[in-house]
């Protein structure tokens, strides 16, 4: 790093010393505090979230008992809650925590950089993030209830024909909203990726983390201009008495399926490339092992992400678009089973011949893995325009989403959160609680989405207020009480965490620099790192991943480490 | 195991979207139970002993990265022998549309299905049709086209007896067809949310034999118009 960029790094610090609590903590440009701003508010929205989820579970095992805690419901509110669970654990759970948090807070620390590329920028993300979330969550007092069509939002039903006519606006400005938080936050991704770097850290030298974070914000950026455009298309549609999708004045509703899945497919690798991220920064940590093809891995990533551009129309199979399509993106979708087989056989071979430690990040690596799986395989069955047909719509869908984005989002979201926390607040979190927190959350996770598969297969619809109320399915009910007791069950094992994560940050043990013996830049400062991150700015001398490297003195050698083999800037090969 | 919790199938396509159902499960069953398997004895085999370090392996030659691309390579040639059989089963029930025995005319209206028969002159606008209100009555082993639209939002017709589901545009006329192979009655079902009571919009498909369908219709739909069923079975519909 250049002489001036040192000095003006010195005089940050100095800065950093004078200011006072409401920039230090609350209008903070400092990459670590947003990071955890954004993770507050992400674990904040994860309540609302999950009390939704226990509305509607509680609703389709015992629609005839009342919510305790909620009361009775009408059908509408109903729809409202699965909307409203939706858009807030994908937006406003998994997005600020796996972009927001953990890229927020990594990225910088990992490439040696001292902050973000635009500082004040990220700022201003985080902020209108919270305003964001702001006006979700004051959409459910508004007349007429939150927003009711689905977290989908297919058009007409979120434009003339909806009674949540205020909620179905503020849906559409609150989603507008989160949409410029991360373009912000994923252009400052980016430059920071490129431009930010400390000496020796080369590209193949980043760590996986960092590029998930970068793959993913390359992906949103390019998938989320047509919806913000379709956005405000139905803005106007619901505002203005335009009719861009309104057939009685020439509009189609299936351009707002297009523009919708354009995006929305992308969003789901969004959300899950930073979760595989994580898991793909931990493992090798814990298994003392260095991860396994690691370039075979960010090429895969690549192909990834280049196909998910390409395989949207899977979600509109039987939507009335031509059938012609339909084989073409049904290729498409399962030939994307490559490139994440290839990832989870690397993750899988990187477990072989390691020396593996169970502490709790690393349980929630392996148990988000193995779920993950799951949700994997059962793609290829939606996937496939065939079985499509029979499975669209049905808890089929629901029990496989829910297995591909809650392990990336939580068991993923958790990995990171042991993992990083004594960096983040100095103390490490407690392990015996830790280790419940999983072993309750995976069981009882499993216990949740395993019935829906059967249910599924049985051919109940989802986004029913009664799935009683059909005689055909009137004995797949039991299936729905026990995914509801489990659901009950999985939220229940949250408290560890909770109880964990506040009781720890005054009670644990001190961490020091770093706890986990890992080789990534951000465990060779203090934790938590002072403001502008690095005392002295870094060089990187190796890649990440060099654990039990044979002769070393350790079984790790930090990316600053100059011995064995000697210093240079050339990308490592492997022997 | 899985198969046997889907409802008896009852249509001519079905059979084939069923046998792709059976191929994916088939095709990847062994490897979930293949990586479960190796993650769970991984994690057995190689946790932290004294005295047992981790080998230093990258994975970054060839040689060792053929471990995980090789296995990459076959995923994508099963990959492509579902796509061959989904390809094939969707054509089946989505494109190649044989010539109708009987046209009805579905409408979906915020909450409810509606049939319409038509008329004289096979028209389901003109004198002679007949409507049913959530009952969709049809003959077994005859090849029966709806001509389906919405009036207000996106619906989406589904027979899971009959491995049948198609969304219904507003401003579109959407066709599909079925041949039911089993008199019966099968639940009708709307899955795409379309609004509040959309868990009540359900309808009933009553699959009538020869006879009865001939006494069925002499009764209700008397006016049927003679080009739009063929009694005497098997001619038209293959």
């Amino acid at each position: 790093m250049s002489q001036a960029a040192v000095i003006s790094h010195a005089a940050y610090a100095e800065h950093a010393e004078a200011l006072g609590f409401w920039r230090k903590y609350v209008f903070s440009t400092d990459h670590k505090t947003i990071g955890k701003q954004y993770l507050g508010i992400s674990l904040f929205m994860a309540i609302a979230g999950g009390f939704t989820a226990y509305a509607i579970r509680w609703q389709l095992a015992w629609p005839a008992a009342g919510i305790p805690g909620l009361g009775a419901i009408t059908p509408h509110a109903y729809n409202s809650l699965v909307t409203m669970h939706g858009s807030i654990m994908v937006f406003w759970v998994a997005m600020p925590m796996l972009l927001g948090a953990f890229g927020n807070f990594c990225i910088p620390l990992m490439l040696g950089a001292d902050d973000m590329a635009f500082p004040r920028l990220n700022m201003l993300s985080v902020w209108i993030f919270f305003t964001s979330a702001l006006v979700l969550l004051a959409s459910f007092v508004a007349p007429g209830g939150a927003a009711a069509s689905g977290w989908t939002a297919y058009t007409p039903l979120s434009d003339t024909w909806t009674s949540a006519v205020w909620g179905q606006t503020m849906w559409l400005f609150a989603v507008a909203l989160e949409f410029a938080s991360f373009l912000i936050g994923g252009i400052n991704f980016l430059t920071t990726a490129f431009t930010r770097r400390c000496a020796g850290m080369t590209l193949w030298r980043m760590p996986l983390l960092v590029w998930d974070e970068i793959a993913a914000s390359v992906l949103f950026l390019l998938s989320v201009g047509p919806l913000v455009a379709g956005a405000v298309m139905l803005l106007m549609d619901r505002l203005l008495g335009t009719g861009f999708y309104d057939p009685s004045k020439g509009g189609d509703p299936l351009l707002w399926e297009h523009l919708f899945w354009f995006f929305g497919h992308p969003e789901v690798y969004v959300v899950a490339l930073p979760g595989f991220g994580i898991m793909l920064e931990i493992m090798p940590v814990f298994a003392r092992k260095p991860i396994f093809g690691y370039r075979t891995i960010i090429y895969s990533t690549i192909v990834a992400v280049g196909l998910s551009l390409i395989v949207w129309a899977h979600h509109m199979f039987v939507s009335g678009m031509d059938p012609r399509l339909a084989t073409p993106f049904s290729v498409t979708t399962i030939l994307i089973s490559v490139p994440f087989a290839i990832i989870v056989f690397a993750m899988i071979a990187t477990l072989w011949g390691g020396s593996l430690i169970f502490d709790t990040p690393m349980l929630f690596v392996i148990g988000g893995l193995a779920s993950f799986i799951v949700g994997g395989v059962t793609g290829i069955f939606l996937g496939s325009a065939a079985s499509d047909i029979y499975l669209h719509g049905t808890y089929f869908v629901v029990a496989h989403f829910h297995y591909t984005l809650f392990p990336v989002t939580f068991f993923g979201g958790y990995a990171g959160i042991y993992y990083w926390y004594p960096k983040m607040f100095g103390r490490m979190m407690d392990e015996r609680l830790g280790k419940l927190h999983f072993w309750l959350t995976f069981v009882f996770f499993q216990a949740t989405f395993i019935p829906l598969f059967l249910a599924g297969i049985g051919g109940t619809p989802r986004r029913v207020f009664m799935p009683s109320a059909y005689p055909s399915f009137a004995s797949l009910q039991p299936l729905q009480v026990m995914a509801t007791v489990a659901t009950i069950g999985l939220i229940a094992s949250q408290i560890p965490l909770v109880v964990n994560f506040f009781s720890s940050m005054f009670r644990g043990a001190l961490a020091g620099r770093n706890p986990w013996r890992a080789n990534t830049l951000e465990w060779t400062v203090d934790s938590p790192p002072p403001h502008g991150n690095f005392p002295d700015p870094p060089v990187a001398r190796r890649w990440p991943y060099d654990y039990s490297v044979p002769g070393a003195a350790s079984d790790w050698l930090p990316q600053v480490a100059e011995t064995n083999p000697p210093a240079g800037i050339k990308v490592q090969r492997a022997s | 195991m899985l198969m046997s919790w889907l409802p008896q199938n009852v249509s001519t396509f079905g059979t084939d979207i069923d046998s792709t159902l059976r191929l994916i499960i088939f095709i990847v069953g062994p490897w979930f139970i293949l990586a479960e398997g190796l993650i769970l004895y991984f994690a057995i085999r190689y946790r932290k002993r004294p005295g047992k370090p981790a080998v230093h392996v990258r994975g970054e030659t060839f040689r060792q990265a053929a471990w995980v691309l090789i296995p990459g390579v076959i995923v994508m040639l099963l990959d492509f022998s579902i796509d061959n059989a989904s390809g094939r089963a969707w054509d089946e029930a989505k494109i190649e549309s044989p010539a109708p025995a009987l046209n009805v005319q579905v409408t979906a209206e915020r909450f409810a299905w509606i049939f319409t028969y038509p008329g004289h002159t096979g028209a389901f606008d003109g004198k002679g049709t007949y409507w049913s209100m959530g009952k969709l009555y049809v003959p077994v082993n005859q090849v029966v086209r709806l001509n389906m639209r919405s009036m207000d939002v996106i619906h989406s017709f589904a027979v899971p007896n009959l491995r049948m589901r198609q969304d219904i545009v507003p401003g579109r006329t959407i066709t599909a067809w079925f041949e039911a192979t089993r008199p019966g009655n099968y639940g009708i079902q709307c899955t795409e949310l379309c609004g509040f009571d959309h868990y009540k919009m359900q309808g009933t498909l009553v699959v009538l034999s020869a006879d009865d369908f001939a006494k069925w219709r002499q009764k209700h739909w008397p006016s049927a118009p003679a080009i739009a069923i063929n009694s005497d079975a098997e001619g038209a519909n293959k």
